[in-house]
């Protein structure tokens, strides 16, 4: 009786918290827009994905923290980050970022994506672009083949 | 010419499949012993043709035939002979030959194995992989060709992802492939048993080695994607739960639980049913993981829609093959298992647990892999299941699975003696307690409490798998069969790897920097001294070099060399990180971005055990391939009466 007890004390619990471990880890993707229109909610962790606008990129000199504007071409959102950014973040780029939006309307971010390859875009954010008539898609040449962003 | 030949080939091996498929299963579905006799010749003759196909593809790539597509896309002019014939898989369409060949490969293992084996046994394994490959090389010809040429032709191709010019990444497909469709043999063995409804201790006895070899080859790939994905992709991380990852990792749990579950069907002539449906699960979720990654449906659900051919050919197949494969076991499985004849303490219910805490990982990952895709497709949001969701939901099953390993592994068949089990390895569960708390603090300080549990549970696993080895060396205890030792280092390679995971996990230091030329910053007890900066030119890049001194109170221990390099046909930057590697710690350095004022970023870290992760990794394969060698596999058919040696505590699990 003992042991059956334990193993469905131990089982519940074990669902709770695989229950609360998914709750709590599921990170919804917006754009700016739905940010600007308010849908992410408050405190919570979200992922902010577009271009990185041409031209927004700032660096004090020698100093680890950058500043950007995330767009999708409606609206545009400042972007902080500290760190270092990955070898493909690129101004005109599609880029995600995982973090917080700041009380000053500002997104911080922990973490900074950019895209695999040459040729793969975050689909979100393929999605996004498309959706806004923007070409999608690095090399417009070539052929157009799959090649899955990092094989394995 | 030579693609046309390549598809020549193909297309005559899919013949062949079909040939393979039909007339074992039939003939020995209706006893016909003329039509179960083309098993074996169907076999080779499709090895032959694949191994054709698959050769003239490889000679375009060495050739640099650009008018073939795939060729075009993956390879260039550039790249060294070794990766060219490499980039055969970086693509789709190259992959997936590369699949069907092993297949092959494996489906000729089994053949020339098979003359053991009762003719229709055999004839209906041999069918059962020729229907795989006749599904995946149908697939090949029809929506997804690597002979297709392409006009007008290019000048050169588009190279290989930078990523992937590595030679960690070159071997990593192959030898997780190897693994993959390795489970397809204890599928094709358990569908066989199935349709002639006897499934028995011989049998299951067969299986294995077939079993262990897949998952020894998967242990190794996954270990392999994982390192490289540590030092090449430029973070230091060693697993990411992405799903491509999960795609590699879930058929590797099911594997393992199901070379538990085999163990109890050959000593104790139970579990069948469960044996049966690991067998089937642990190749479903291969094929899975295969579409999975190389279909493109990661990379948008909705693009995977738009192409209908493909997805809907994907969709088909798993659904007959799985689909299938579940009938038959709902149709043959009831009444296979006797009622359990074990005491609730005893080995069996260990392995039982095992089984149940493995499939329960492997359902809870599968549920954070595809639930995302499932909303997205239901249009109902883009969503990403997190690493902490992974974390949580793994340790959740493993952490008990860890601690009752060690006690199981020493547990008597039917029914042991749980305080003589407790008496018997109290020594090793003191000794895990104690050190786990003392090294821990000593060499790092002091952490979360379930550190110390996660040390702790590693030293215990370690300790109780070596403890019959190392009374065997002072010549105590029972003689020790190769599948014992075999086990035995299979599991301490656990308790490696538990300990590496949870020392590196809670004292690892990840930190970016700025960091000025000449300038030295603290990272723990190293100090980090950006020296210099340089260009230097390779094979077909170009790379910055950085020179960082590292030293320990005062005393020079590294020198690194972390690189950006640009290779020119993408013109993609890369990291390549600056790693000095050692048992106790590794010290890794990337070179980040220009920050202006003569500052760089640097990605400094301190990663304590790491090595211990992929050690314990090969120590587990290592035990696998002993296990194999054990000499009742390679024995004539054996009577009953000859092996039955159940009931000794110390038999193999």
């Amino acid at each position: 009786m003992l042991t059956v007890g334990l193993i469905v004390v131990g089982v519940s619990l074990a669902v709770g918290l695989t229950l609360r471990a998914f709750q709590e880890n599921m990170l919804y993707f917006y754009s700016p827009t739905q940010v600007l229109a308010g849908e992410p909610p408050q405190g919570r962790k979200f992922r902010l994905g577009g271009l990185v606008e041409e031209g927004s990129l700032v660096r004090q000199p020698g100093e680890l923290k950058v500043k950007f504007i995330v767009t999708d071409l409606h609206n545009e959102l400042p972007v902080t980050y500290e760190g270092v950014l990955p070898d493909l973040f690129r101004e005109g780029q599609g880029v995600v970022a995982h973090g917080y939006l700041q009380p000053d309307g500002s997104f911080r971010a922990e973490e900074v994506l950019a895209k695999h390859d040459e040729n793969y875009m975050a689909p979100e954010v393929a999605e996004l672009l498309a959706k806004e008539g923007h070409p999608v898609g690095g090399k417009a040449a070539g052929p157009a083949t799959s090649q899955a962003p990092v094989q394995n | 010419m030579i693609p046309e030949l390549g598809q020549l080939c193909t297309t005559i091996a899919l013949c062949l499949a079909v040939v393979q498929t039909f007339f074992p299963l039939v003939g020995a579905q209706l006893d016909k012993p003329a039509w179960m006799a083309v098993a074996r010749p169907a076999a080779v003759g499709q090895f032959v043709f694949l191994a054709l196909g698959f050769g003239f593809l490889e000679a375009s790539f060495i050739n640099n035939d650009f008018s073939v597509l795939v060729v075009a896309a993956t390879s260039n002019s550039q790249l060294p002979l070794l990766y060219r014939m490499a980039a055969l898989w970086g693509g789709h369409e190259g992959s997936l030959m590369l699949w069907v060949l092993l297949l092959a490969v494996w489906t000729i293992a089994v053949t020339v194995s098979s003359r053991r084996l009762p003719e229709a046994l055999a004839a209906r394994i041999i069918g059962v992989m020729g229907f795989i490959s006749a599904g995946l090389l149908l697939y090949i010809i029809s929506v997804s060709n690597p002979f297709l040429r392409l006009s007008p032709v290019p000048m050169d191709g588009n190279d290989l992802n930078p990523l992937l010019q590595d030679p960690a990444m070159a071997m990593h497909p192959p030898i997780l492939y190897t693994g993959y469709v390795g489970f397809s043999v204890a599928f094709a063995y358990a569908i066989a048993a199935m349709l002639a409804g006897r499934v028995d201790r011989q049998w299951a006895r067969w299986v294995r080695p077939w079993t262990t070899a897949a998952w020894m080859f998967l242990t190794i790939g996954i270990a392999l994607g994982s390192w490289w994905a540590y030092y090449e992709l430029g973070w230091g991380g060693w697993w990411f739960w992405d799903p491509v990852e999960n795609a590699s990792f879930m058929p590797w749990l099911i594997g393992t639980a199901l070379i538990h579950s085999l163990a109890v069907t050959e000593k104790r002539d139970l579990f069948k049913g469960s044996t049966l449906l690991l067998a089937i699960g642990a190749f479903s979720l291969s094929l899975l993981g295969t579409f999975l990654v190389r279909s493109g449906v990661l990379v948008s659900v909705h693009a995977f829609a738009s192409d209908p051919a493909r997805g809907v050919f994907i969709l088909s197949l798993l659904i007959i093959v799985i689909g299938g494969a579940l009938s038959i076991y709902a149709w043959r499985a009831p009444g296979l298992d006797r009622n359990a004849g074990f005491k609730v303490i005893s080995r069996e219910t260990f392995l039982l647990v095992n089984n149940i805490l493995l499939s329960t990982a492997a359902g809870l990952i599968l549920l954070g892999t595809l639930y995302p895709l499932v909303l997205d497709a239901l249009e109902a949001g883009k969503i990403s299941v997190g690493k902490p969701y992974f974390d949580t939901v793994f340790i959740i099953p493993m952490l008990p699975l860890v601690l009752a390993t060690g006690l199981g592994m020493h547990a008597a068949w039917k029914s042991a003696n749980l305080s003589e089990l407790l008496r018997k390895l109290r020594w090793p569960a003191i000794i895990a307690l104690i050190s786990s708390i003392t090294i821990t603090a000593l060499a790092w300080g002091t952490g979360p409490v379930l550190t110390y549990v996660g040390v702790a549970a590693g030293i215990w696993l370690l300790l109780s798998s070596l403890r019959a080895p190392v009374m065997r060396l002072f010549g105590k205890g029972p003689r020790l069969t190769a599948s014992m030792i075999g086990m035995q280092l299979a599991h301490a390679g656990v308790g490696l790897f538990v300990i590496g995971v949870t020392v590196t996990s809670t004292f690892s230091i990840e930190t970016d920097q700025s960091v000025r030329l000449g300038e030295t910053v603290q990272v723990a007890d190293y100090a980090f001294t950006f020296k210099d900066l340089q260009q230097r030119q390779g094979p077909n890049y170009t790379a910055l070099r950085a020179d960082v001194d590292v030293t320990r109170n005062g005393r020079k221990i590294a020198h690194l060399n972390p690189e950006k390099r640009i290779y020119r046909v993408q013109t993609m930057p890369m990291t390549e990180a600056g790693i000095d590697a050692g048992l106790g710690r590794d010290l890794f350095v990337a070179l980040g971005d220009d920050l202006g004022n003569n500052a760089w970023s640097l990605r400094i870290q301190y990663k304590p055990m790491i090595r211990f992760i992929w050690f314990g990794c090969l120590v587990m394969a290592l035990g696998g391939l002993i296990a194999i060698g054990d000499r009742r596999y390679r024995a004539a058919v054996q009577t009953e009466s000859s092996t039955v040696n159940a009931g000794t505590a110390t038999r193999p699990a």
